[in-house]
């Protein structure tokens, strides 16, 4: 009896060989994924090869002040003559460095905050506690703060919207571990004898990377939109640099006359977070229901 | 037949594309008279629920459709109801009790209030007279207190309190049709006892018909006027309580009785005198901080255990949840703390080590759990996982790979699984993965904590028989937790009776089993259902 | 229930010391000379040496901590460098229109969101469904200050059924000059606050719906209005308030923008002016002051918890 149920069991364990289908078909049979990928990859090659279309975006001409949408000046021009089709395909370049670099940024320090703070119980509440005080600090005005004290450069302009980004990766990190480190197979793992590190990097590091890809396409586009706004403030990146948010701020005062100087970056921009957004909540359906459920 | 309260004729029930079988039940043909108890029995995935769920129309109907049959509820063919109708027959005609009842009350209503609703849909009556008739109901199913208890919320209540006012709530309003999918699962084993008592007593006084889902056949045996068995989705065998349980027909159902261990131990030979593998003294464990503003609660989970386990012995630790016995597992494999006490092994106390020197004895000390779902990390091959351990303490890969190879054999699975994933394996078969990645450090001492609990019953039996098997090939000493008296008759030499955090009682298990000291034992025993029944022994 | 209410209170201690000290070295520890920085690239030697003063940097750290605590206890948030009026005075000043706008969206944003919400959770799958997920998506990624502009564009320049600009107090001009002004801005500021919040009712209502107690609900017959608002939003409360709570961080941003687009002289409006004038400590006492009523009003949602949920009582 006992050998009759056991060659059962082999025979079933060979033939229910159902292979696991790749992470990579997955994401490619998901329609959000595709087209979010697809414009932005549009944006990010419109950046690259802007020159390639367009004239210079810092040419001043006078004469062509503020001119509505043409054949000659797609976009219009604004009050110094320059084209804002140009400034606006050039602007794409400011705002995607800033939104890859302030994901890469922020998604770094939180991951090695988060696994401190889920792992270590000594600095869970001193950095929970700061992570709480940061997070009741509205980002702008924090930004805005930063900036206002160390000079406007693209430098200071990224580490200043990094800092308010970076407590929602630590909670984020910091609840997966958390949940993790009670699984049954953590636990073996331990009772094997498994080394921290190992423990680490085998067992509880791959459970934060999906809900971390997801969460730096959210930290991309928030980026964006924050340095925008800073821009249109008159906060942000030193005015002579084309980004949207400069070619809108300038286009303020002019606004009732000649809205196109707003418009054109506007929606540029509007398009660009949107397909990063759109991405981000492709992925997080084909990466992890359970936080697709959360958000 | 005018007694007849259900009637369910070829009723067929389609699952969604993509799964692994077309229909969920199929052809199901079945009866509940007034005044009966019908059991539906039947391991995971046998339709059982599906039928209960589909007369009651509380299936998802985007996935599951009834394609074909009859349900007929006095006479009335259910399937044929619209939305309104069927809202009006629930819990008018036909009520449900459901398995879990801290998740099937709403947490943030009065359990007053949630009785009340169902008057409160269903008649016209005064928010007074409401309360009156709750208040009545209560008292039928023997709470206490009822017209304070109104006022409760639910996580104020035990479990069986709880269960309690779910089974009120189902008799409000006097329904012809109780039905109980898994009642008494998540009960503890005394609670269930009276639960079960309570259900009988209500049936017969109000000469309800009840439909009740259970796989436990020690359950079948206390309740049962009828038993239906389901295996698939289809009735493979119906008869009386006695027919069923004394003389089975289908081979399914001699299979899946035979399966059930007897509460009986079977007769084992005096345990030689092997040495000590594993040794607890005064063992405690405290949770509970007293922090300026908290009230201090402390919990004592584990309080002054004494134990011994010697080689080639199970030694049994039963208990209700709470009793800490999952505690003293944890606390012995170090995954937690001891607050003080000694743990012994191999001539060293590991209690107090840093995970720096405790880690050399890792090896010697192996835990199974319960979920088998959750104690293999998804992402590894089962494979990786079993060689994780013997690399850690330095086994070269190849070597690795042939005890894991060999280990597979032993635990009946075919070595070349060795590079899938634990998705593609069943839960037995990955709780045999669990035992094999335990084996391959070669410990002295294996813990089993509720290692067979979550498993089917024909399954537990396999795995139970994979325990004992290893445990004598490799002389070692078990350490085997359960709330399951009926499986701890069967596997275990000596027994040690837990509650709330305290031994009550220990002995070898046969002595243990016929003359109970404690009387917590005594009503541990007692209360095990279907002990009157002699199911099957294990070798 | 009385321990919890206190120790939830103590807990923002910590959070507020945290801020401030937070603050503090924001000034202390950035790079190069702030005081040459905030005094820009025209100023002399003496306006730094001035504003160094001012700021009081030229004392020793721990003089500087001392003071600076000493300062926020009595609940003196600073002294604006060129008006050189306290930054409470300036606060107060402003208070009203930014006020009477966060409220208006609060109300507004909820009023929308959870019915929003609740219905595409239900309906999950659906059209409407399918609306509420993309209208929460485009919420996110349209910039407040372009959807401001746009609204200007089309309803006031075009249509001109809306005012373009400004703030009319109710208290002056009457309540109907006040909506008037009010429409735009609410909208502009709350469009990003209802994709927020609506996400996330729907992804509570949704879990809520799984759950065993809204089976039993059905197997009592209630019908699925009342299983909706009875069961499921009782349950799905305690996140969706908490997620009110955490928008507001959200809407502070906002509204600073949105009260530059619409020339709204609130304290959105104050801190453009202190970023164009660099006068700092206003800057500063702003981020203060806005952070201790974030802290304040998350507290007062956590201690709602306790009205919603029973389990909540220690």
């Amino acid at each position: 009896m006992a050998n009759v149920d056991q060659d059962d069991l082999m025979a079933d364990a060979i033939l229910s060989r159902k292979e696991n289908p790749g992470v990579v078909s997955l994401m490619l049979n998901n329609r959000a994924i595709f087209w979010g990928s697809s414009l932005l990859f549009v944006f990010v090659m419109v950046a690259i090869l802007a020159p390639l279309f367009t004239a210079d975006p810092v040419s001043i001409n006078p004469i062509n002040r503020l001119k509505p949408p043409s054949a000659a000046t797609l976009f219009g021009t604004d009050f110094l003559g320059r084209d804002i089709f140009a400034r606006t395909l050039y602007g794409a370049r400011i705002s995607l460095v800033v939104g890859i670099a302030v994901a890469i940024i922020a998604i770094s320090i939180g991951l090695v905050l988060g696994l401190v703070a889920g792992y270590v119980r000594v600095l869970d509440a001193v950095i929970m506690r700061t992570m709480d005080g940061l997070m009741s600090i509205p980002a702008i005005l924090l930004a805005i703060a930063l900036i206002s004290l160390s000079g406007a450069t693209l430098g200071t302009v990224i580490v200043a919207i990094v800092i308010p980004e970076v407590p929602r990766v630590v909670r984020l990190v910091r609840a997966v571990v958390l949940t993790v480190r009670e699984e049954p197979y953590v636990e073996a793992a331990i009772a094997a004898g498994t080394k921290l590190p190992l423990i680490l990097s085998r067992h509880i590091l791959p459970n934060t990377i999906a809900p971390l890809i997801v969460q730096a396409t959210y930290v991309c586009a928030s980026a964006m939109l924050t340095e925008s706004i800073l821009g249109f403030l008159g906060a942000g990146i030193p005015p002579e640099i084309p980004s949207w948010g400069n070619i809108m701020s300038e286009g303020r005062t002019y606004f009732q006359i000649s809205p196109w100087i707003i418009f054109f970056p506007g929606i540029a921009l509007a398009l660009t977070v949107l397909a990063v957004n759109i991405v981000g909540d492709g992925l997080r359906d084909t990466l992890d229901p359970r936080i697709a459920r959360k958000m | 037949m005018s007694d007849t309260v259900l009637e369910i004729k070829g009723l067929t029930v389609r699952l969604p594309e993509g799964a692994d079988r077309e229909f969920a039940i199929e052809d199901v043909s079945l009866t509940v008279g007034k005044g009966e108890i019908v059991c539906i029995v039947g391991e995971s995935g046998s339709g059982k629920s599906v039928t209960a769920f589909t007369v009651m129309g509380l299936i998802p109907k985007k996935d599951l459709v009834p394609v074909a049959g009859q349900i007929l509820l006095q006479g009335d063919d259910l399937l044929k109801k619209s939305d309104r109708q069927m809202r009006k027959l629930r819990g008018e005609k036909m009520a449900m009790v459901f398995q879990e009842p801290m998740t099937a009350l709403n947490p943030v209503v009065k359990v007053g209030d949630q009785i009340g609703e169902l008057l409160e849909i269903h008649t016209n009556m005064s928010r007074a007279a409401r309360k009156t008739r709750v208040i009545e109901v209560m008292k039928d199913v023997s709470l206490p207190d009822p017209e304070k208890m109104y006022n409760s919320f639910p996580h104020q209540l035990s479990g069986g309190q709880r269960q309690r006012i779910m089974i009120a709530m189902a008799l409000a309003l006097e329904p012809g049709l109780l039905i109980a999918d898994e009642p008494t699962t998540a009960l503890d084993v005394t609670t269930q006892a009276e639960v079960l008592e309570l259900i009988k007593d209500i049936q017969r006084r109000h000469g309800m018909g009840v439909m009740f889902i259970t796989h436990d056949f020690g359950v079948v045996a206390d309740i049962a006027t009828r038993v239906i068995v389901m295996q698939h989705g289809k009735v493979v065998e119906q008869g009386t309580r006695d027919q069923i349980l004394t003389d089975p027909q289908h081979p399914y159902t001699k299979m899946l009785i035979g399966s059930v261990p007897s509460l009986t131990p079977p007769d084992r030979p005096e345990p030689k005198a092997a040495e000590v593998a594993l040794e607890a003294h005064k063992l405690n464990k405290v949770y509970g901080t007293s922090g300026f503003f908290s009230k201090g609660r402390v919990v004592h989970a584990a309080q002054d255990v004494e134990l011994v386990v010697h080689r080639g012995e199970t030694l049994g630790v039963v208990g209700e949840s709470g009793s800490g016995k999952s505690t003293v597992a944890r606390c012995i494999v170090r995954l937690i703390d001891p607050t003080g006490g000694d743990i012994t092994i191999n001539g060293a106390n590991i209690a107090t080590m840093t995970e720096r020197e405790m880690r050399p004895y890792r090896q010697q000390i192996q835990i199974v759990f319960q979920d088998p779902y959750r104690s293999l990390n998804p992402r590894r091959t089962v494979g990786q996982s079993i060689v994780e351990g013997p690399m850690n303490f330095g086994l070269g890969a190849a070597e690795a790979q042939v005890r894991a190879e060999d280990l597979m054999r032993i635990v009946g699975l075919a070595p070349e699984a060795l590079d899938r994933f634990p998705h593609q394996f069943s839960g037995g078969q990955r709780q045999r993965v669990c035992i094999a990645r335990a084996l391959a450090m070669e410990p002295k001492v294996l813990i089993a904590d509720e290692a067979v609990s979550a498993l089917d019953v024909s399954v537990q039996a396999q795995v139970l028989r994979l325990l004992h098997d290893v445990r004598e090939r490799y002389d070692l000493a078990m350490l085997f937790i359960t709330h399951d008296l009926r499986v701890a008759a069967q596997i275990c030499d000596r027994i040690m009776v837990m509650q709330h955090g305290v031994v009550v009682e220990q002995g070898r298990t046969a002595d243990v089993y016929a003359n109970p000291n404690h009387p917590y034992t005594k009503s541990l025993l007692a209360a095990a259902p279907g002990r009157d029944m002699d199911f099957a022994r294990l070798a | 229930m009385f321990f919890y209410i206190i120790k939830r209170i103590l807990a923002t201690i910590p959070v507020m010391v945290i801020v401030a000290l937070f603050v503090f070295l924001m000034l202390r520890l950035s790079p190069g000379d702030p005081a040459a920085v905030i005094a820009g690239d025209y100023a002399t030697t003496e306006d730094v040496e001035r504003i160094r003063e001012q700021l009081g940097l030229n004392e020793p750290i721990p003089v500087q901590m001392y003071k600076w605590i000493a300062q926020l206890a009595r609940g003196d948030l600073g002294t604006a460098i060129f008006s050189k009026l306290p930054v409470t005075t300036l606060i107060g000043q402003r208070l009203e229109p930014t006020l009477l706008l966060a409220l208006c969206t609060i109300i507004f944003t909820v009023l929308v969101a959870v019915p929003l919400g609740t219905i595409a959770a239900y309906k999950a799958g659906s059209w409407i469904d399918r609306f509420v997920m993309l209208f929460s998506v485009a919420g996110f990624s349209v910039p407040i200050f372009v959807l401001g502009y746009m609204l200007i564009y089309v309803l006031s320049m075009q249509l001109k059924i809306l005012p373009v600009q400004g703030y009319k107090s109710p208290f002056e001009y009457g309540l109907w000059e006040f909506l008037r002004h009010m429409i735009l801005p609410v909208i502009t500021l709350s469009v990003i606050y209802i994709a927020l919040i609506a996400r996330m009712t729907r992804a509570t209502v949704q879990e809520v719906l799984q759950e065993d107690y809204v089976r039993t609900a059905r197997a009592k017959g209630q019908s699925e209005f009342k299983v909706l608002m009875f069961h499921a939003l009782r349950n799905a409360a305690v996140p969706i308030v908490t997620v009110i709570g955490l928008g507001i961080a959200l809407m502070i941003g906002g509204v600073v923008v949105t009260e530059s687009v619409y020339n709204i002289p609130g304290l959105g409006r104050l801190v453009l002016d202190a970023v164009l004038a660099r006068d700092y400590p206003v800057i500063q006492g702003l981020i203060l002051f806005f952070s201790f009523i974030y802290i304040l009003i998350n507290l007062l949602i956590d201690l709602s918890y306790t009205l919603l949920d029973p389990r909540i009582r220690y």
